[in-house]
């Protein structure tokens, strides 16, 4: 039996122009496609991934635009759709003005003071 | 008891102290007759890469030679030295994806070229894992 894993992002929008992804949960994706049992958890600044009503412009820089940008909700999308199991921090988003109503389908908010009860039925947890 | 450690490390070199800090824990865990495996993710493809040269200081007033510039290339092939005359394992993987895009192609001796299936397969087959990711 797989362990049980929960990756943590805990630094959001880390590279995630030049990546066009974020790192972490397209780490999720691979680990998944290599058979891993693993869920992901979004807190701080990360918990905007979760919202909804976002877009990117793709980057100019001189002549040069970037014809790709990252689509932070649709990587989440495509994770649960992968049966991968994804939080968030409800009193992170509540500090940052995110109404839970504008949360993406399918992810779940929980608690800061209920981590411990859901740290609790992983084998491994990787902060992020 | 051996046991097998896995690390993930993200940052380069050059960058933070959370290279070093991670270079410590895996001598000290090879030291100890531990397996180590790391998984080098995003710029810590750069740890290992051959190109590295060091560089005298002028505002130090040194050549290269007084310098000594540490290179973490250098680190890399020390550990697996390391490794190799304890008997002890040191499965480096460089995440290929992230060599190719930052042009890292050149490695010292030791690391391999992999993916985040190794990554996978590290974490079931180690006693625990420890990622040292970069940070604001």
């Amino acid at each position: 039996m797989s362990k049980k894993q929960l990756h943590i992002v805990d630094v959001a929008y880390r590279a995630t122009l030049e990546e066009q992804d974020d790192p972490v949960v397209w780490l999720c994706h691979a680990l998944r496609g290599a058979g891993a049992s693993l869920e992901l958890l979004l807190c701080g600044n990360a918990v905007a991934y979760g919202v909804r009503a976002q877009g990117v412009a793709p980057l100019a820089f001189g002549a040069r635009q970037q014809q790709r940008a990252p689509d932070l909700t649709g990587d989440l999308t495509r994770l649960l759709a992968k049966q991968v199991a994804c939080y968030y921090v409800e009193d992170d988003a509540l500090e940052r003005g995110i109404d839970s109503s504008w949360m993406l389908d399918g992810l779940v908010g929980i608690a800061r003071d209920k981590l411990p009860t859901l740290f609790a039925g992983y084998d491994q947890i990787h902060r992020w | 008891m051996k046991t097998t450690l896995t690390f993930a490390l993200m940052d380069p070199p050059f960058e933070s102290a959370r290279s070093t800090t991670a270079f410590r824990l895996i001598d000290l865990a090879l030291r100890r007759g531990h397996d180590v495996n790391v998984f080098a993710y995003e710029g810590a493809v750069y740890l290992a890469f051959a190109g590295q040269k060091a560089h005298a200081n002028s505002v130090h007033g040194t050549s290269v030679e007084d310098e000594d510039h540490p290179l973490t290339r250098d680190w890399v092939t020390s550990l697996h030295e390391a490794a190799g005359a304890r008997g002890t394992k040191l499965d480096w993987v460089n995440c290929g994806l992230c060599v190719d895009e930052r042009g890292a192609l050149e490695s010292v001796a030791g690391p391999r070229r992999g993916s985040p299936a190794d990554f996978a397969r590290f974490i079931e087959e180690s006693h625990n894992t420890l990622v040292i990711p970069t940070t604001e």
